[in-house]
Order: C-alpha cells, then sequence, then structure tokens
C-alpha cells in the first residue's frame, strides 16, 4: 500500500513534484532527504503521473535523490487529554522535551464545516474587565474576533489579557512566526495565571519553515473543535494571521498562481474563513472562541490581509497608539448580549458615548487648527480627556457595571439630557440627579 | 434512471484544488452536464465547466481530498438543476439545494461530502385541486391546478420549458397527490404525450421565461427602511445592490429587508459569509411574524446558505439556485425578493476557478466574463405579465464587498452597470454609528424619477418634489458642514448655520434607523408618510435666530424630540406627546 520513490524531478520554492502513481489530492508524503532529515509534506496538486507536493520542512537543501513514501493519509493530530499542558511545533513534533504522542488516537485537521442548523445562536458574554471592549465591543462565547494592530503594539499582551480573563475551559494558542521572546512571554502569561494545565501551545516561531506556518491554525483547531464537541468551552488564540497569509502567498507564488492583490493569491479570502469559521456554538456540547492577531502591513487596513479578515471575522480590535480605538472597533456579536445579557441601559450607553466622543475628537480638531473655543467645545473636549483617562486607558480595569456607571458620570458631568440623544426610558432611570 | 455503471465513462486525471481534470476515451461531453467523481464511496457532485478535446475540467462542488488519478467519474448529461414544487417555503438549503436540516438528521455536527438529498419532500401528500381541463390549450407555465403551501396557493404549473403549445389530455381529480404522483397529462404539438407531476426540474443557469412579457415596474417595493424608501426606492421587480466595506451594515440592512419588505416571499441566499449570520435568521424567523400575512416569517422565506467555509464552487451554484426558486415563485404571480449576501463571495469563486483553468485574467485576476455573469445574472429580475394576465415580480437587492472598500473595483463597477439603485455604505458614516450608513450624498436610485407618478399618487401630491428639497438641503449642510471645519463656526452666517442644522438634524433622525429597537427598525409606510412630512416641515420652516447659540439649543431640543418620537409606537400617549412637542418648537423657532 505505501508507495515510495527515490527520485524528484522539479523543486520549485518548497515544492517538490516527481512522478508518482496512485496518489490522492491532500494525501500525505514523508521525505528523507539524501542526509537523512525527514520532513511531511502534502499533495497539492496532481497532473497525470505528475504529483506536486508541499515540503513542510522546506525545500532548503533538499536533494532530488531524497526519498519519498506516500503515506496514503491526509495531515493529523493526536488527539487526547494528554494534549493538555504540551508544547507543539508547526508539524506537530514536541517542543517541550517531552515525549510525542505516538499511541493517541488521530484526527483529521482541516475538517468539513458544521452543518449551519447545528450550530446555535451564541448569548454568552465574556467579561475581559476592559472597558472599551466590555461597554463598547463586547466578546461573545463563540465569537471569532482578531486585534487588528502594527508592530510595536501590545497586541500579544491584549491577548493573553483577554485569554486569561475569558475563564475558558481549554486555551490552545497558535502561534505563527512567532518571535523567541514572545513564545516566552506567553508561556510565562500562561503560568503566572494558573491556566497552563489546561492550554496546549503549538508554536512556530520565526525560524521555523515557512510551510509549517500553514499547519498551525489547523492544527489547533482541530484539537479545539474535537474538544468543544466534547463539550468543553475552548478558546483559541491566535498570533499572527497576517504571517499566515504571507506564508500563503509564497506557496501560491512558487505554484505560478495568478495573484489577485499585492500578490496575495485570490483565494485569501476562502483560505482565512476556512480557519475563522471553525468558532462555533455547538448545539448541546461547547464552544470554540477564537481570537486572533492581525498586524497590518504599514497601519493600512485597507491591505488585503486585514481587509479580508474583516470581511470574514465577526468584528474587529483595533489596537493603535496603546489603545484600543473605539471606531475602527466593532463586535458584531454585541447586539445579541447588550441589553440582554447585560444591564438594560447598555445600549444608550454604548451609542451615546461613542457619539459624543466622535463630535469630541471633531471639536479637538478644530482647536488645533486654531479656532477659537466656544462653551460648546469647552464641554466636548473636557468629555474627550474623561474618556480617554476612564475608558481608553488599557490599565483601567472594572467590571461592566461599574464601567456603565462610570459612563453616565461622565456624560452628565459634561452634558445636560437633551444633549446626548438616548432615550427617556433610559434617561429617567440612569441620568445621574442633581443634588 | 438509467444505472449508474452506464454512465461511468470517465477517468481522473489531474486534481488542482476543486478542479478535477478527467479524460473521456469516448462519446460526447455536455458543457455544463453534472458528473460525480467516485472518491472511494463517496460519489462527489461536479459540473463540466470547460471542454478541450476528450478531457474536460470540473469543478467540484466538494472538498476534493482523496480524489486520485485513475477514479471513476459518472457523466449524467444532466444539467445543473433544481427541482421546483410545493414544499419550498421555509427550508432551508444548501448552495445545491440540499436540505441541510434533513441532512443534519443523517450527519451530525458536521457536512459531510457527497451526501445529497431530494430538495422538497417526495411522500407528502398535498391536497390538488384542478382547475384546467382535458382540451385546454397550455403553453409553457400554465396553471394546471393548485395546492395550499402555507398561506399560499402554489400552483402546480404545466413544464416550464415547454415549446409552443400542448393540449390537456388527462388532469386528475381533487384529491391527495405527492409530488411524485401523475396530476396531468399533456399532447404537444407533434403528438406527443408527457406526464405532469407537481414537481419540475430546471438548469438554474437557465432563465426562466414563460411569461408573456416584461413590464417596467409600476411601484415601489416597501423596505420599511426609510433613507431607501423615501430617498433612494427600489422598484417591485427591480434591482439594487449595496457595496460597502466591511462592518458597514450590508448584512444588518438585507436582514431587515428580510424581514420587514412588502412582498409574498423572500428568498435569502447567504453566499460565502458567516453561517453564524444565518443561524440568527434560522432562530428568529419562526418567532416573528409575516407582516403579510400574519403567519410566521419562515412560512415566506427560503435560505440558501453556502456560508464561507463550505466549498467555493458550490457558492457560484447558490446564487443560481436562489435566483431560480425566485423566478419559479414569480411564475405563479407572486411578488418575490432575493436577497444576496454577497455576491462579491460569488465573483471570487469564479475568479478561483478562473485561475485553475489558467485563464487570461483580467483586473484583479477576475475572469474577463465577470461583467456579462453578474449582468445575466441581475437581468433575472424583473416584473413580468404571466399569460393569465397576473402579474409577477423578482426584485434583486445584492450585496457587494469591494476589497479595501473602494467602489472602483471590478466587481463594484461591473454590478453598478446592471442596477436601477445604488446604496452605498461609507466607512466614515458606520464609523459615526450613523446607521443604516447609506451615504446620502452618494447613493442614487433611478425608480425615484421613474416611479414619480406612482408615489406622488401613492405616498403625497408633492411627494417626489420634497424628497428633491431634503436632498438638496443635505448637500447643502454639508457643503457647509465642509466650509466649518475649515473657517470654524463664525465663519459662516447665522443663516448657513441653520441650513447645516437642518441637514443634520434629517440626518439623525429620519435617515438613521436604528436595526435593533423594536419601534425604529423598520417604518410602516404610511408612517413614513406622516414622519416624512414632519420633518419636511422643519427643514422648508424659515426659522430665524438672533445668535447662532440659540439656533444651536433650538436644534438640539427640536432634533430630541424627533428623535425619541421615533422610538415610540404611533398613537401610545409618549408618541402623541411628542409630536406636540415638535409642533410647539416648530411654532416657537418661526417665532424666534
Ligand atoms: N441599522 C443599524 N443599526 C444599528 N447598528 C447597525 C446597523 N447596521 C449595522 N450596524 C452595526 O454594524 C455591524 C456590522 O454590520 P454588518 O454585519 O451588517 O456589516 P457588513 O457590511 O455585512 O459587513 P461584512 O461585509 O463584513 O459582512 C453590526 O453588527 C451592527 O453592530
Ligand atoms: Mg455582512
Amino acid at each position: 500500500m505505501i508507495k515510495a520513490y527515490n527520485h524528484i524531478t522539479n523543486i520549485i520554492g518548497d515544492i517538490a513534484e516527481l512522478d508518482a502513481q496512485g496518489v490522492a489530492f491532500g494525501e500525505l508524503a514523508q521525505i528523507t532527504n539524501t542526509n537523512g532529515e525527514t520532513s511531511l509534506a502534502q499533495v497539492i496538486k496532481i497532473d497525470r503521473e505528475r504529483v506536486s507536493l508541499q515540503v513542510f520542512a522546506g525545500a532548503k537543501g533538499l536533494s532530488n535523490g531524497a526519498k519519498v513514501r506516500f503515506l496514503g493519509h491526509p495531515m493529523q493530530v493526536p488527539f487526547t487529554a494528554d494534549l493538555l499542558g504540551r508544547v507543539f511545533n508547526g508539524s506537530g513534533k514536541p517542543l517541550d522535551g517531552k515525549p510525542a504522542l505516538f499511541d493517541a488516537p488521530v484526527i483529521e485537521i482541516a475538517g468539513p464545516s458544521v452543518n449551519p442548523v447545528r450550530r446555535i445562536v451564541p448569548r454568552n458574554f465574556i467579561e475581559t474587565r476592559i472597558p472599551m471592549i466590555d461597554v463598547f465591543n463586547p466578546l461573545v462565547e463563540s465569537q471569532k474576533l482578531p486585534i487588528f494592530s502594527q508592530a510595536g503594539e501590545p497586541y500579544n499582551e491584549l491577548l493573553a489579557r483577554v485569554g486569561l480573563q475569558a475563564k475558558a475551559d481549554i486555551i490552545i494558542l497558535g502561534g505563527i512566526g512567532l518571535k523567541f521572546d514572545e513564545y516566552v512571554f506567553f508561556k510565562h502569561a500562561f503560568e503566572r495565571g494558573g491556566v497552563m494545565d489546561r492550554t496546549i501551545m503549538f508554536v512556530h516561531t520565526a525560524a521555523d519553515p515557512v510551510v509549517e506556518r500553514l499547519l498551525v491554525p489547523d492544527l489547533a483547531l482541530a484539537v479545539a473543535e474535537q474538544f468543544g464537541i466534547e463539550g468543553k468551552r475552548v478558546l483559541v488564540l491566535l498570533t499572527d494571521l497576517t504571517a499566515f497569509a504571507d506564508a500563503l502567498k509564497e506557496i501560491s507564488v512558487a505554484m505560478e498562481q495568478v495573484p489577485s492583490n499585492l500578490g496575495y493569491p485570490g483565494s485569501l479570502y476562502s483560505d482565512l474563513a476556512s480557519r475563522y469559521e471553525k468558532a462555533v456554538d455547538f448545539e448541546g456540547a461547547g464552544s470554540i472562541t477564537i481570537l486572533a492577531v492581525t498586524t497590518m502591513p504599514g497601519g493600512d487596513v485597507t491591505h488585503p490581509v486585514p481587509d479580508n479578515t474583516g470581511y470574514i471575522t465577526e468584528g474587529q480590535y483595533y489596537l493603535a497608539g496603546g489603545v484600543i480605538n473605539p471606531f475602527g472597533s466593532l463586535s458584531r456579536l454585541k447586539q445579541l448580549v447588550v441589553g440582554k445579557v447585560t444591564r438594560s441601559d447598555h445600549g444608550s450607553v454604548m451609542n451615546s458615548m461613542i457619539r459624543l466622543y466622535a463630535k469630541a475628537l471633531e471639536t479637538k480638531k478644530k482647536i488645533a487648527m486654531g479656532f477659537e473655543k466656544t462653551a460648546d467645545d469647552e464641554r466636548y473636549l473636557k468629555y474627550a480627556d474623561l474618556f480617554m483617562q476612564r475608558f481608553m486607558d488599557l490599565r483601567v480595569d472594572i467590571p461592566l457595571e461599574q464601567a456603565l456607571d462610570l459612563g453616565w458620570k461622565t456624560m452628565a458631568e459634561c452634558f445636560s439630557p437633551e444633549e446626548v440623544g438616548i432615550k427617556k426610558a433610559d434617561l429617567d432611570k440612569h441620568w445621574p440627579k442633581k443634588d | 434512471m438509467t444505472t449508474p455503471s452506464q454512465k461511468i465513462r470517465a477517468k481522473v486525471i489531474g486534481v488542482s484544488g476543486n478542479m478535477v481534470s478527467i479524460e473521456v476515451p469516448e462519446g460526447a461531453l455536455v458543457q455544463n452536464e453534472v458528473a460525480y467523481v467516485h472518491c472511494g464511496d463517496e460519489h462527489l457532485k461536479s459540473e463540466v465547466i470547460k471542454i478541450r478535446g476528450n478531457t474536460a475540467n470540473l469543478q467540484v462542488f466538494e472538498d476534493t481530498r482523496g480524489i486520485a488519478p485513475g477514479q471513476d467519474v459518472e457523466l449524467t448529461g444532466e444539467l445543473l438543476s433544481c427541482e421546483l414544487g410545493p414544499g419550498l417555503l421555509g427550508m432551508i438549503y444548501d448552495g445545491l439545494q440540499n436540505p441541510l436540516r434533513l441532512l443534519d438528521n443523517r450527519q451530525g455536527f458536521f457536512l459531510k461530502r457527497g451526501q445529497y438529498l431530494p430538495a422538497i419532500d417526495q411522500a407528502k401528500k398535498w391536497k390538488f385541486t384542478p382547475t384546467a381541463k382535458p382540451g385546454d390549450i397550455v403553453r409553457a407555465g400554465s396553471f394546471l391546478g393548485s395546492v395550499q403551501e402555507r398561506h399560499f396557493p402554489h400552483q402546480i404549473m404545466t413544464p416550464l420549458g415547454l415549446i409552443g403549445t400542448a393540449t390537456v389530455e388527462l388532469v386528475r381529480p381533487e384529491g391527495e397527490y405527492s409530488v411524485r404522483d401523475e396530476i396531468a397529462v399533456l399532447k404537444d404539438e407533434a403528438g406527443k404525450k408527457t406526464t405532469v407531476t407537481m414537481s419540475q426540474p430546471w438548469p438554474v443557469k437557465k432563465a426562466m421565461k414563460a411569461y408573456a412579457e416584461r413590464l417596467y415596474p409600476e411601484e415601489m417595493m416597501v423596505s420599511g427602511v426609510r433613507i431607501i424608501d423615501t430617498f433612494f426606492p427600489v422598484g417591485r421587480g427591480g434591482v439594487a445592490c449595496v457595496p460597502g466595506p466591511f462592518g458597514a451594515g450590508k448584512t444588518v440592512l438585507q436582514h431587515i429587508l428580510s424581514k420587514y419588505a412588502q412582498v409574498d416571499i423572500v428568498i435569502v441566499v447567504a453566499c460565502g459569509e458567516r453561517a453564524g449570520e444565518v443561524v440568527e435568521l434560522i432562530d428568529e424567523f419562526p418567532h416573528l411574524t409575516d407582516p403579510k400575512t400574519g403567519g410566521s416569517l419562515m412560512d415566506r422565506t427560503i435560505i440558501i446558505c453556502n456560508t464561507s467555509s463550505m466549498p467555493v464552487a458550490a457558492r457560484d451554484a447558490s446564487v443560481y439556485t436562489g435566483v431560480t426558486l425566485a423566478e419559479y415563485y414569480r411564475q405563479m404571480g407572486r411578488d418575490v425578493l432575493l436577497l444576496a449576501d454577497s455576491t462579491s463571495r460569488w465573483a471570487q469563486a469564479m475568479r478561483e476557478m478562473s485561475g485553475r483553468l489558467e485563464e487570461i485574467p483580467g483586473e484583479e485576476a477576475f475572469p474577463a466574463y465577470l461583467e456579462s455573469r453578474v449582468a445575466n445574472f441581475y437581468e433575472r429580475a424583473g416584473f413580468v405579465q404571466l399569460h393569465s394576465g397576473d402579474k409577477g415580480a423578482v426584485t434583486i437587492v445584492g450585496a457587494v464587498s469591494p476589497a479595501g472598500g473602494n467602489f472602483e473595483e471590478p466587481v463594484t463597477q461591473a454590478t453598478l452597470k446592471v442596477v436601477s439603485a445604488f446604496h452605498g455604505l461609507s466607512r466614515k458614516r458606520s464609523d459615526e454609528r450613523r446607521f443604516p450608513a447609506i451615504d446620502p450624498l452618494d447613493s442614487w436610485s433611478l425608480y425615484l424619477k421613474q416611479l414619480e407618478a406612482s408615489l406622488n399618487s401613492r405616498l403625497d401630491p408633492k411627494w417626489v418634489e420634497m424628497v428633491t428639497f431634503c436632498t438638496s438641503t443635505l448637500r447643502k449642510s454639508a457643503e457647509i458642514g465642509r466650509m466649518m471645519t475649515v473657517v470654524g463656526e463664525e465663519g459662516v452666517s447665522l443663516d448657513d448655520l441653520v441650513v447645516y442644522l437642518k441637514g443634520e438634524m434629517l440626518d439623525a433622525v429620519y435617515l438613521q434607523q436604528n436595526a435593533f429597537d423594536d419601534v425604529d427598525q423598520a417604518t410602516p409606510i404610511d408612517r413614513q408618510v406622516k414622519d416624512f412630512k414632519l420633518v419636511y416641515r422643519a427643514l422648508f420652516a424659515p426659522f430665524s435666530f438672533k445668535i447662532k447659540s440659540d439656533a444651536r439649543r433650538f436644534f438640539a431640543r427640536l432634533q430630541d424630540a424627533f428623535y425619541q418620537k421615533n422610538y415610540t409606537r404611533e398613537g401610545s400617549a409618549e408618541h402623541k406627546g411628542y409630536l406636540e412637542t415638535i409642533e410647539k418648537l416648530l411654532v416657537e423657532g418661526s417665532a424666534a
């Protein structure tokens, strides 16, 4: 059954091509180089006899005399409770010095979609104690949400902080192109947070082969899915998916595919979506929540990676200048919890405070251009400052209801009730009474 | 039916993504015929999309893992088709018209590939009441009788592809029949007899034209969204597009339309978007009331859902499946709304396939035929008169997701060429939470002019004139607003400031609408007329103020009263209260 070959015909980028028979699309092969090094590879194209293999460890140093052995099955990952507390690399090999899980049952990665009718509408609010998230763009269990950011911003800190706050049953970290320091940061953060024993890490560092980057999300999500079916509430943290997209780009260029936009393949949307859509609330079982990092090259949201991501995910947190920007950020599931699971005035506070802040920024701009300050302007400026201090500052760490109360207080300190555009019922109930 | 083995004539010779190449030693190949790749026990549905000599390319509607050279391929000779008949309403299908709820019973959480079920219940008995009788001369789409499907009589029609006329030989008497039972026998012009059942197939990529003539839209389709109905209306049987960057509100808008549009039937095509959004509809619809029949909203709805992680090729099919079902109900004289979210994902599916076929790419790697495919799709909308004299409509509202939010990209441009209403969502408005984020200065609708007479007679004799006045106020207001950012409030006159404030107010209290408030989310047309005339009076009123801060204060109060009114139910005491406040303020402002 197992077929072996001793000759590779072409090597282009990280793709090896050879003539082989009886090989199936998506099948895995083991390549043993002439120097004895081995790597897995996957069939990504078949044209009659000609089979193209994507070499996970990369083709650098690969000899055309290498041995290729087809394994008869697609990529798999072991699945067992023993995964908890462990660290693996991008092709599933242990990185923590402990033994590999050879005898564990295996599951296929990148499996089929969940039948939409077996999903349920998510309704569980996840409190992060970060007002810019809880008040303005609350996170909901089973949501898929990226942090849009740039190099130098504390996105991994934010990811870890939310990860620890979320109180998930299981945390799975998928590191893609991580710096070694970042990997250590996460490890320490999880240890300090006391969650390491329910954490699994799949880590691909920047020094590892490019192709392995592609596998990390699939490995992490396949494992997450299995735990989810078993009833666990799983949180998957992926950082950085831009590195993942760049790997897709490299491969597609090597495959001579016509690029659609800045060299990225036309399938970028589908490639990202098939990963993000693994986020799910299973009917009668667990859930998968995905929080990811997408760095924006040049800080440009319209760059194909953040752009396609935005079209896929259920909102995004826009982290710039060390704060979560309320305008670029969005939680699309917020309407499922705001005022329904959370306090009834949540919606009014959320909408009005943002509208007022938008106006306050306009005022700031105006003043910066040297215009005279009116009495109205003064109030908006004051509001802008309070908003920065009490809400946007990432050091603020308070529960939602306290933040809502602070919202009413802040509005009342700056405006009269007619100015805030809030429906009367809420005003009557929450507008701080003057004494 | 022939046994599959007779149809196995081809072998797999290559695989690249969702494209499979096959070779046929002998016999004909048909462009767009359905094929099944036999991958072990799984028979994977595919479509022939390119023929070259004795080889062909298939797009496979499933995951292609495990497909290998040498595997058998069954060629059916039949085009990709829908099954049409009673029992479609309330169903949730994938792009290939697989009933997802029924698959669910068999497969658990995941969609296993290669499993196909009949689209409509084959066993269910329907009470058929004949209307045709032997000797009647019929043509394609003639009514033979009807069954009651939910709240509608579902017409049982002659084959929609019937050429010329035929004579009714036999019609079954009133009674209970399944969709497979013979219901009538026809004899065509050549004397050939055909049996008619209550269900019939239709090739999805072919427009259904069994009607007398296509007419010009006569009236607007009421959506319940103020900015659309009042400023950028969509004709019944018309076409509109909603392009916008991610998160600008396309889906929320489509969902509002799916709930509140004043039509008989709504077909929602979730094409390459999030599964969660469909789940929300499935969860909500059974509990919502159809504004027209009073029944459950699900009774008038068909959901076709090929979400972003489902196989890409089936996305292409989903759009066609949707429009085919819409056309089918139009043939019964129904008024159908087709919502497609998002047509860009369908275009991307075309692009992926075109790339695999190594066709010469056009702009942004989209194929050269993108425009004609988009045009063909939207052209299937229309207001038509049937041979029976009844009228039916298919209205299409398609969401477009332009890369980078830039409307210059190929899909938006191809779409703009064929639609008659453009509801462009702007990033700026959505960032400012001015929802729906339809840009009132960029958007347009040809229907406002085209339906002028109908709008004026139905809504108000001066309707279009009032709308035009408000639009021009908005423009002026925006201009003054821009000026103020440069020269400051001091730099504009008091009169200009008032115009600016009027525009802002119109925006805040009429154009904006909160999709998540029970009252504000949809405004029935009668209320729109009243609300609009009231705000029009405020815009038209020659308010005068002594100083600018008076004007600002006045408009803050007036705007708040209008705003509060939007959230109250007509006829309630609060609503009356706000109307009174508004009247008082209108007098006060003019006297000041
Ligand atoms: N009419 C509205 N009223 C209130 N909020 C709205 C309205 N429309 C949109 N929103 C807000 O904007 C968010 C995004 O809207 P929506 O999901 O419709 O965007 P979209 O244009 O479909 O994005 P994508 O292209 O990524 O699918 C919603 O989750 C909601 O918070
Ligand atoms: Mg959408």
